[in-house]
């Protein structure tokens, strides 16, 4: 059935004076949004994200972490709210918004950014020290990527094995700026920052003119050397102490192990 | 002067300022070819950021260099109309002469040949551009006489002057382009109303942008001048949009030309109305040679009491400073634009915050097209009733196209808004119109049957690109030249467009290597779909219009080119074998193999 734009808009004023009937007073003891139907709560200020995590409810994301402000570029958590596409790590909560999270619609485009995400680099999980541990193996599990779908573009980017106590292996890159942000913001060090344009140029770079990382002040105890969701930045000396089959991912998927680090 | 000297000198004269960084990458390499790692590090340290930030600009950019390109770098302007006017044979008869690969420097560090976006001369290509300046009209003579000053390292300074003049072929003019204004008569119209009755002139007048998305003018001056400023450098700002990089349009370059005083003009209006003390002109990197033109311009309106303090005797302060890009397309994004003000690469920023509340320096800031600053002075002079008589209801004034491809006369034309398309291709002589792409790659494909629509906000939006393609032009060659413009200008920020734009690429390459299948077809929508909705900006959610509209209006273009309707393997088993039979010599029948979709 055909429906002219002036019926689309009564039916949404419709629907608009029903939910303001159910929930009559939007004070701010009501700051509530819906989320696959079922109510967040939320403080002013904070994201759709920021409230679905610290509700346990998970919604999937890479780039995105409790500790820094959203980047913004994963776009894995890319929700509908009010029907329109958003990235839900920085939309701000309001009450009485109608978010969709775990549709299968959302969620054949998370499958298909996560195919882009490991056609671009260079992943090979069985060989890769952080199986088990990896953000981007953990959320393919979840979303039931089978495959890769497109055509892989091996890209040629080159391992940084200069620093005594890490090893920067960038095939595993998805560029989420996390390091860029652990290092700006926590180590006071600005040792990473995404440089590059497009597909094969974008890239991480090291702020030394040699550009390897032993030529900058990086220790092995900075936010940066942890940050890091995939296997680019591993500490030297130290593979497999917890045994493959006993690691993050490998107990509960990554859906159930929801943590907010912030108060 | 050694080198650091050099570079000490470019510094000191940007104030050791980080926020200046494009115009001191622009200056050093203009000087030193290139941007060597040592003169990263030293320009970092001189300004005080971190190194990796420097790079991280340094190597953003289509025209800054971190590695030698040459003492002579050709760039031939690669849109589809350049490609109608023959230029893929211009730049292989050049590369020819030169013995030289596309994208590689040659041996002796001499000279290299590559592709670049849209130039903005589609009326007179093909064009190029060789160290930054623009030359039109490439001829197979030109191209021989090129290759011989460049072979006898004759500065480029010196070359034949009439290959860098630059026409304006303004064929229509209406309201804009006729104005009888003189430099400071809509300034003085607009100081003698005052701020608020300026804005609310150009409210009443409905002015709408004219870069294509048609944001209410007077709104977004309404909310900047309210905006509060932030922290100790409180302020307002004006920038003008002239980063004019969609494909096919080249208004702001003839505006800039001939009428960069009413483009000044406009901004300091805004400035007016907004309070800002300060205007930035981002000037895309192709229009550098207007660079000096522009600056001398500036100087008269300092000397005529039109810029600086006291501004006609008033207490109205105001000043213009250009910067320029240095190619990049995605800098025409606002956002985007204000990073690389800030000396920043232009990635879009996460909105909102919107640049009318927190734009250049985290100030309020007015972004505008060169268009809509000008088109604000003649509000100014002849007030808002007057110009809302023109154009339509919804879309008060007039337009400028860029008329390019397949017509008697390219060039610039101006019309009242609801002009239909039908009366703009009569006008310039287009017979025999297949399609028009309107408002560039990320505009609409219009084909034949909606030529009566109109150009207007409530029709036909465009920022000004009107490219023609006649009956013999072949769409999909047309929308993959599209896709390739588009995989080179993503930033790379997000996945779906840094990954996506490569995809949709390589997949219409394959549909016109005749390896293509409706399954690629299918892929092809799927792509559409999945950046729409989920790209962080503009770039991306318009990627795939081309294919989406051509797919829509021209099938017959893609399907022709399918190996057959069915099922085609992602993988050629013949060609997988082509360096075999390479390292063998070999190239008989029995050292191929059948593709199965043959078999």
């Amino acid at each position: 059935m055909k429906t002219s734009n002036s019926e689309v808009s009564v039916q949404a004023n419709a629907r608009e004076a029903r939910v303001k009937a159910d929930r009559p007073a939007e004070t701010k003891a009501n700051n509530i949004f819906q989320l696959d139907g079922e109510d967040i709560p939320f403080r002013p200020g904070q994201t759709i994200m920021q409230a679905a995590t610290h509700h346990g409810t998970y919604i999937p994301h890479l780039c995105w972490h409790p500790d820094f402000s959203a980047h913004g570029s994963c776009k894995l958590c890319t929700v509908k709210v009010n029907g329109r596409f958003g990235s839900s790590c920085t939309i701000a909560a309001q009450p009485g918004l109608d978010v969709e999270n775990r549709t299968a619609e959302l969620d054949d485009k998370r499958r298909t950014l996560l195919q882009m995400l490991f056609v671009e680099g260079n992943h090979f999980c069985p060989s890769c020290e952080k199986s088990g541990n990896c953000a981007l193996q953990a959320t393919a599990y979840e979303l039931n990527m089978m495959s890769p779908h497109f055509d892989m573009f091996y890209p040629d980017r080159p391992v940084d094995a200069s620093h005594p106590d890490i090893l920067l292996d960038f095939n595993r890159c998805i560029m989420c700026a996390l390091c860029v942000a652990a290092s700006r913001d926590v180590d006071g060090k600005n040792i990473f920052y995404m440089g590059g344009r497009g597909l094969l140029g974008r890239r991480v770079h090291i702020s030394s003119e040699s550009g390897k990382l032993a030529d900058t002040d990086f220790a092995v105890t900075d936010r940066a050397a942890s940050i890091c969701p995939v296997g680019v930045i591993l500490p030297k000396r130290k593979g497999f102490a917890v045994p493959i089959g006993q690691r993050t991912y490998d107990l509960a998927p990554i859906s159930k192990q929801v943590r907010d680090t912030t108060p | 002067m050694s080198d650091t000297d050099m570079i000490d000198a470019v510094v000191e004269r940007h104030h050791r300022d980080g926020a200046r960084l494009m115009q001191i990458l622009r200056e050093t390499q203009e000087q030193l070819g290139w941007l060597s790692p040592s003169t990263l590090t030293a320009i970092a340290e001189a300004i005080a950021w971190p190194r990796a930030m420097v790079e991280g600009t340094a190597d953003f950019y289509s025209f800054f260099h971190t590695r030698p390109m040459g003492r002579y770098r050709v760039l031939w302007s690669d849109n589809i109309t350049d490609r109608m006017l023959g230029n893929t044979d211009l730049m292989q008869a050049m590369c020819k002469k030169l013995w030289l690969e596309p994208g590689r420097v040659s041996e002796d560090g001499l000279v290299s040949v590559d592709t670049t976006s849209c130039t903005g001369m589609c009326d007179q290509g093909p064009a190029v551009l060789v160290n930054y300046r623009a030359i039109t009209r490439m001829t197979p003579a030109r191209v021989g006489e090129m290759v011989g000053l460049i072979r006898s390292e004759m500065p480029v300074a010196e070359w034949p002057a009439e290959w860098f003049s630059v026409d304006d072929n303004i064929r229509r003019k209406d309201m804009l382009l006729a104005h009888d204004l003189v430099p400071g008569q809509a300034l003085a119209a607009a100081l003698e109303r005052g701020p608020e009755k300026m804005l609310a002139e150009i409210r009443d007048a409905r002015l709408r942008g004219r870069g294509g998305a048609g944001f209410s003018t007077g709104q977004k001056w309404e909310t900047c001048r309210n905006a509060e400023g932030n922290g100790s450098n409180a302020a307002h700002y004006v920038v003008c949009n002239a980063d004019e990089g969609e494909p096919g349009t080249f208004k702001d370059r003839v505006l800039l030309t001939s009428h960069a005083d009413l483009v000044f003009e406009g901004m300091s209006i805004a400035g007016l109305v907004v309070g800002a003390k300060k205007g930035l002109l981002y000037l895309r990197g192709e229009y550098r040679y207007l660079l000096e033109a522009l600056e001398s311009a500036l100087a008269t309106r300092r000397a005529a009491k039109l810029l600086g303090k006291n501004i006609l005797d008033t207490d109205f302060e105001f000043d213009i400073e250009i910067h320029l890009g240095a190619g990049a397309y995605i800098c025409g994004e606002e956002s985007a634009l204000i990073e690389s003000l800030e000396g920043k690469p232009g990635r879009p920023r996460i909105r909102p915050p919107f640049p009318v509340t927190h734009g250049y320096l985290d100030q309020p800031t007015t972004v505008n097209n060169v268009e809509t600053l000008a088109a604000s002075c003649l509000i100014a002079a002849h007030g808002s009733a007057w110009y809302a008589q023109h154009g339509t209801e919804k879309s008060t004034g007039s337009k400028i196209l860029s008329v390019s491809g397949d017509c008697e006369r390219s060039g610039i034309y101006e019309y009242p808004y609801g002009v239909t398309v039908r009366q703009v291709l009569e006008d310039c002589g287009a017979s025999d119109c297949q399609a028009v792409q309107i408002s560039g790659p990320s505009g609409i494909c219009v084909a034949e049957g909606e030529f009566d629509r109109r150009i207007a906000f409530e029709d036909i939006p465009t920022a000004g690109a009107f490219m023609v393609f006649d009956e013999t032009r072949d769409m999909f060659e047309v929308a993959r030249n599209f896709a390739h413009f588009f995989a080179h200008e993503s930033c790379g920020f997000c996945t779906p467009c840094r990954v996506g734009t490569t995809l949709v690429r390589n997949l219409m390459d394959k549909i016109a290597r005749q390896h293509g299948s409706p399954y690629d077809i299918d892929e092809l929508f799927k792509l559409h779909r999945l950046m729409q909705g989920a790209s962080h900006c503009g770039l991306g959610n318009s990627a795939c219009n081309p294919i989406f509209d051509t797919l829509n209006k021209f099938r017959p273009a893609y399907e022709h080119r399918l190996m057959s309707l069915d099922y085609e393997p992602a993988f050629d088993l013949d060609a997988a074998l082509s360096q075999a039979r390479q390292m063998t010599g070999r190239d008989d029948a029995a050292a191929h193999l059948q593709n199965e979709a043959e078999a």
